[in-house]
């Protein structure tokens, strides 16, 4: 990369910029400047506007927002959140189906923030309100711990996240669960949905930044059919922000070189096989499914649910879960106005939402987006919306 | 949830590790990591389970981000929250 060249130094030399790199908690500012540059200046020389490409992890998403990057991109490029927030896809039936178990007197485990999303007409929260038995958890070990402490019951772990999640909840299983522990997979495959947003029109995406710890467990291998089916590159990026300027870099580079390829920037975590032995595990649990992604689409292999060999563990097969009771009365009205599945797609931001920051706010959310620390909406609140130093939109 | 955190591996025993994160020692299991781990390596923790062992070379590039947010303290800010509890989220307290 060519981020440090004296030429690139003197290409933007911006106050704006100059302001922006010095609020940015960088170790290395040179190097933070040279990156911020060299994107600006490669992104330029496409030639077109906007420039879109997409990442699809809330973690990327908490760290571009905190530590201010935006501010440091030139106008001409767009760097959207796809449907990298866990919380904010799983579906309202999924829900649905946990706050039905819980009404139905089963103790329901969940990572916290999932208790929160609205269902059809019920969070978790609210069932858990209602007398039912809805239990926090923050791993999968800890709703075992939870169906060993209370032998008398019948404990459902409501399983959402990634393939990195899943993994755990996959190893868990296979380390012999007492028997009245049971899995509500809600887990989703971020490959396959991929393959969905590169195909919708009015997102026009033509890069891709690949979260860095999942792709520890898929291999950045993984990515390399999806090149070569849609043309578009693909960067593996960590976290620090130096990692996502450097992502970005690489990323303007192969677009404006039109050259679709797989980029591996976070070797330390990432090989191109990745972690067999969890992959092994993963896939000796789950099986990919085709489902619904809450306010995207249906995306073909994009569920992963139990295989049938574990239909023993699956609270899907365990037990009658009764949705209709549910779904006789309508949808909450506020919800019908949310509009987290374009902002998902990256058809729209919060700040076309006539709700963000009135109607839903952290304490009061309307949609899932703003309920998750990992979703767009809860984060531009928090970090002071979209940070828009540019001047230009 | 995404984001997972590093740790200092302080202990091994059966399939499990104790592991030093920040000063908080939790049991961290060893089923999913894909290479030997040994006192003294870094591993990626992600919900109870090493995911990866962090090559050497690396360990300073990988806990920076995470010496900013845990020495920033601030409770209600996202990253922060989300690092904390995912350490809360592993294994059992080990002392």
């Amino acid at each position: 990369m060519d981020s440090a060249s004296p030429q690139a130094a003197t290409v933007t030399g911006s106050t704006g910029l100059d302001d922006a790199i010095r609020q940015l908690k960088f170790r290395d500012p040179s190097l933070a400047r040279g990156l911020a540059e060299t994107i600006a200046r490669v992104t330029r020389e496409i030639g077109r506007s906007p420039v879109s490409v997409m990442h699809v992890c809330g973690s990327h998403e908490q760290a571009i927002a905190k530590f201010g990057l935006r501010a440091t991109f030139p106008a001409e490029l767009n760097v959207i959140m796809g449907p990298g927030c866990p919380v904010c896809i799983t579906d309202t039936p999924e829900v649905d189906e946990g706050v039905a178990l819980a009404r139905q007197g089963i103790v329901v485990a969940s990572y916290g923030d999932m208790i929160r999303v609205p269902g059809t007409r019920r969070s978790l929260a609210d069932a858990q309100a209602e007398g039912a038995r809805v239990e926090v958890v923050y791993s999968a070990a800890q709703a075992v711990d939870l169906a060993r402490r209370l032998p008398a019951e019948q404990v459902v772990f409501f399983a959402t996240g990634f393939e990195t999640t899943a993994v755990a909840t996959a190893a868990i299983l296979r380390s012999n669960p007492p028997e009245n522990f049971s899995v509500l997979s809600a887990h989703k495959y971020i490959p396959p949905v991929m393959e969905i947003v590169a195909e919708m029109p009015e997102t026009r995406v033509e890069g891709f930044l690949a979260a860095g710890h999942a792709a520890t467990i898929t291999g950045w291998g993984i990515f390399e059919g999806f090149v070569e089916r849609h043309g578009i590159p693909v960067v593996v990026a960590g976290f620090e922000p130096l990692d996502i300027l450097a992502g970005l870099a690489r990323l303007v580079e192969l677009v404006r070189d039109r050259a679709p390829r797989v980029v591996n920037m976070f070797p330390r975590c990432v090989t191109k096989e990745g972690n067999r032995k969890a992959q092994a595990e993963l896939w000796s649990v789950f099986r990919p499914l085709g489902g619904r992604w809450r306010g995207i689409a249906h995306v073909p292999n994009g569920n992963l649910r139990l295989r049938e060999e574990w239909a023993h563990r699956d609270a899907r097969k365990r037990f009658r879960i009764d949705l209709t009771a549910l779904w006789d009365e309508a949808p909450a009205g506020l919800a019908q106005q949310c509009i987290c599945g374009d902002i998902m797609s990256g058809i729209s931001s919060p700040s076309d939402c006539d709700l963000f920051g009135k109607e839903c706010v952290p304490d009061t959310p309307v949609g899932a987006c703003m309920v998750s620390s990992e979703g767009t909406c809860k984060i531009w609140h928090q970090y002071g919306g979209l940070p828009d130093l540019r001047g230009a939109l | 949830m995404c984001l997972g955190v590093p740790g200092r591996v302080v202990s091994v025993s059966e399939g499990f590790a104790v592991v030093d994160f920040w000063g908080v020692r939790r049991e961290v299991r060893l089923d999913i990591v894909d290479q030997p781990v040994s006192p003294g390596d870094y591993i990626l923790n992600h919900v109870g389970f090493a995911i990866r062992r962090i090559p050497e070379e690396d360990i300073g590039e990988t806990i920076a981000l995470y010496d900013t947010l845990l020495a920033e303290g601030a409770n209600d800010d996202l990253m922060t929250a989300d690092v904390r509890a995912e350490i809360a989220g592993t294994g059992r307290d080990n002392g």
